[in-house]
């Protein structure tokens, strides 16, 4: 991953040779350190959530009707397209490792763009159900003003206030995997990537599947139970 | 033995510096440009960068320190009003821990060692190694903007409710330790990875130095309990600033949730602060016990005992927040188990030791300090742990004493050890060795000075973190503030030398104290690379202190 960022654009049709950094043995040993790197790395985004879920957990646990209450006035129809779409985009975003790999650095351009603008629409979708939620004043803590009587229930600011917390951490993630992978894209549309030389690619896959596993989890926690 | 022969022990290690002709400048004059240290990759500048800042650190968490002993020199009002003796001992603490303790001996000693430990070039991702330094430096403006416009006065512990409803400003100075945390993050993952996959040939697992153990030991808790303080600071900061009530009683909230994941991350950070300790130490002891180290599978094992077992610690701060019996039982079981592997290193040192030709240099005397504030440090941690124990003494000044004793009584020796030892190796430089063992007795004796007093206070019933105390308290504290002073003399003394020797002190061999460990087979102050020619092999173990005349027969692991 160090090599590439140096690496000059290259207009012809073959591949540049990926470079290995000074302080690496070989190719074999820098692809691995950026893998195991990156898995570390994603292990510490799980633990991030993990604390979300454990303050989930104990808030459903003191407060089992109100979260019961607010989870149904959640759109189950949105949260349910957007984990459509997001599934999607991992699927797309899966292919472009493997077009990578056979250097048809073209169709890992077509494959994230595609992986981008579900990520977009899966803000869009996000925005208006954030919009409704302001409207009706289903707000988190002190700011919660929904005058609905199915809603006047010990807890359901608090389910709010864990709702706007992990869903928009989990947004910000989606922001920086769509700025991540838009500068693949332009390292994907100067053709520098190969079979030798796909790490970039893969890794950037890799925390956008991240991103997806955390939605996977959100949304029956959210939405379903 | 003549410090050639160390090259000469292990074949092919490193080429004698007469077969390569062409010239390799050390790492410290290649390049000599502000820009050249600023936005170098080279570990080992990094981590000279690092021991610069922490020591700038240091002197700050200790200037906090001497204001709050200088205050209770008496026991109403002295030097400060109340409110700044809160915010002093607070940023004392965020300071001390943020930025001296948890970064200072991965950040310096670790940057700078591990990589020649291992036979590297460099550590794995050089510029995330940058960025965590300055990662560092952000949080750390950051967080003393912060203390600078108002500061804190919550404790470091930063409990809720009551850090979600001061006035203080504690939202920069959490949002600063927030950014800290991630540079923690960065460090662990690169040690972890260059442990993984940059091992010159031949340094197997069980050929890596015991400081490469610590340190990838302390990497792991750094990469699993970091992202759960990241987390739990932000949602103080949005507490702070939104009032979502997750924490606030009155809102619905739990405080004690706060407790569990505030010390899931700080119970481990402990970990993170000694455990590099205990590698230092790890080297220090065979070296100047001219041994090879006794039980060094035992010693590695340990100190991965150590950073699993600090996971399942963390509810031993919380015996009198209502927990239940059966918790506090459980917890006080798992606290204790850090014990079993604390003792395991202890006799394996004391065993090193044992019949060693003890070679009784300044880093010699800083293991003596060392063995003696994590015994008796450990020792009262273990009588913490009881459960019944622990409610008559809980926040009063026995938990103060015993944290520092451990915590910083073993950290400062390992960190001045440290210095004292690689000081050659880092600068190329040899200092005075009769002021660095008098500054090793001012610092142990004002060490002791300092807190043998409060074990007392403590135990006499005096709170930490009070302002006023009762007249009977008045002559231990004044014991205490003196020794703290005689402490901060040691350092002075300590800095005076070192610099000195930063000038003017002779040129220093590649291995002056006759090591084993790998670090010393290449030059003082190390090239740019670190090695001069190929990659070296590794053909014995990193403490391989065996005299060949006296032991023919192979040497006992």
């Amino acid at each position: 991953m160090q090599s590439n960022a140096a690496a000059p654009a290259h207009p012809a049709g073959v591949p540049p040779v990926p470079q290995v950094a000074a302080h690496f043995a070989s190719l074999d040993v820098q692809q691995h350190a950026a893998r195991l790197g990156m898995w570390l790395f994603l292990a510490t985004e799980i633990l991030l959530f993990a604390g979300l879920f454990v303050i989930y957990a104990n808030y459903r646990f003191m407060f089992h009707d109100g979260f019961a209450a607010a989870s149904r006035h959640l759109d189950l129809m949105l949260g349910t397209v957007n984990t459509i779409v997001l599934i999607t985009s991992s699927f797309t975003a899966a292919m472009a490792v493997h077009y990578a790999k056979e250097a048809k650095n073209k169709m890992v351009v077509v494959m994230f763009v595609l992986t981008i603008l579900m990520a977009l629409g899966f803000l869009v979708i996000k925005y208006f159900e954030y919009s409704h939620k302001f409207h009706v004043g289903q707000l988190p803590g002190p700011y919660f003003s929904d005058p609905n009587p199915e809603l006047q229930v010990a807890g359901v600011p608090m389910y709010y206030a864990i709702y706007f917390l992990s869903t928009g951490l989990h947004g910000f993630h989606v922001v920086i995997g769509m700025i991540v992978l838009g500068w693949i894209t332009i390292k994907a549309n100067r053709n520098e990537f190969s079979g030798r030389n796909y790490t970039a690619v893969e890794l950037g896959s890799m925390y956008w599947h991240l991103v997806d596993l955390v939605w996977i989890f959100l949304f029956p926690m959210l939405y379903l139970i | 033995m003549s410090p050639s022969s160390s090259a000469e022990a292990v074949p092919g290690a490193v080429p004698a510096p007469d077969e390569h002709h062409e010239h390799h400048p050390s790492y410290l004059v290649d390049g000599t440009t502000v820009k050249s240290w600023l936005l170098t990759l080279d570990h080992k500048r990094i981590g000279v960068m690092y021991l610069i800042w922490v020591l700038l650190f240091f002197l700050i968490g200790g200037t906090y320190a001497l204001v709050v002993r200088l205050e209770l020199l008496t026991p109403g009002p002295t030097i400060i009003d109340a409110m700044t003796y809160n915010r002093a001992f607070t940023m004392h603490g965020v300071v001390m821990i943020f930025l001296f303790m948890i970064p200072a001996i991965p950040g310096a000693f670790g940057n700078f060692m591990l990589p020649l430990m291992l036979g590297a070039k460099d550590v794995a991702f050089p510029r995330l190694n940058l960025l965590s330094l300055y990662l560092l430096l952000i949080g750390a403006v950051i967080a003393i903007w912060g203390m600078i416009n108002g500061g804190m006065d919550t404790g470091w512990t930063f409990y809720t409710p009551y850090s979600t409803h001061t006035t203080t400003t504690v939202a920069p100075i959490l949002f600063g330790a927030f950014i800290i945390g991630f540079s923690s993050i960065a460090t662990g993952l690169n040690f972890i990875v260059t442990t993984h996959t940059m091992r010159a040939p031949g340094i197997t697992w069980f050929k890596m130095p015991l400081f490469v153990w610590a340190m990838y030991a302390t990497a792991c808790i750094q990469v699993l309990a970091t992202p759960v303080l990241g987390l739990v600071l932000l949602l103080v900061v949005g507490e702070q600033l939104f009032h979502f009530g997750i924490f606030d009683p009155a809102r619905g909230g739990d405080p004690v949730l706060f407790q569990h994941l505030f010390w899931f991350y700080s119970h481990p950070a402990v970990y993170i602060m000694v455990l590099p300790s205990f590698g230092v130490m790890s080297e220090i002891v065979a070296a100047f016990s001219r041994k090879n180290i006794f039980g060094y599978r035992a010693v590695a094992f340990s100190s991965l005992g150590i950073a699993f077992v600090g996971f399942f610690a963390w509810g031993h701060h919380m015996f009198v927040s209502g927990q239940s019996t059966f918790n506090a039982g459980v917890f006080a079981v798992l606290t204790m188990l850090v014990g079993v592997f604390t003792a395991i290193k202890v006799f394996n040192w004391v065993g090193t030791v044992y019949k060693g030709a003890v070679d009784f240099k300044t880093p010699f005397a800083y293991f003596c300090g060392f063995l003696y504030f994590t015994v008796f440090g450990g020792m009262t941690g273990v009588a913490f742990a009881t459960a019944s124990l622990d409610v008559p003494w809980h926040d009063t000044y026995f938990v103060v004493a015993h944290f520092h004793f451990i915590m910083v009584g073993a950290t400062i020796m390992a960190f001045m050890a440290a210095i004292h030892y690689w000081f050659p190796k880092m600068f190329g430089k040899m200092y005075h060795e009769g002021w660095g063992l008098v500054s090793a007795a001012l610092i142990i004796l004002g060490f002791n000075a300092t807190f043998i007093p409060q074990f007392l206070l403590g135990n006499a019933g005096m709170p930490r973190r009070y302002y006023e105390y009762p007249e009977r308290f008045q002559t231990l504290n004044v014991a205490s503030t003196a020794g703290a002073s005689l402490l901060a003399l040691g350092f002075i003394v300590s800095a005076i030398y070192l610099v000195y020797a930063l000038v003017y002190g002779e040129k220093a061999a590649a291995n002056p104290w006759n090591s084993k460990g790998y670090e010393w087979l290449t030059e003082s102050p190390p090239p740019t690379h670190n090695f001069v020619g190929p990659q070296p092999i590794y053909t014995e173990e990193p403490h391989f202190y065996v005299d060949p005349q006296k032991a023919e027969e192979p040497h006992a692991v």
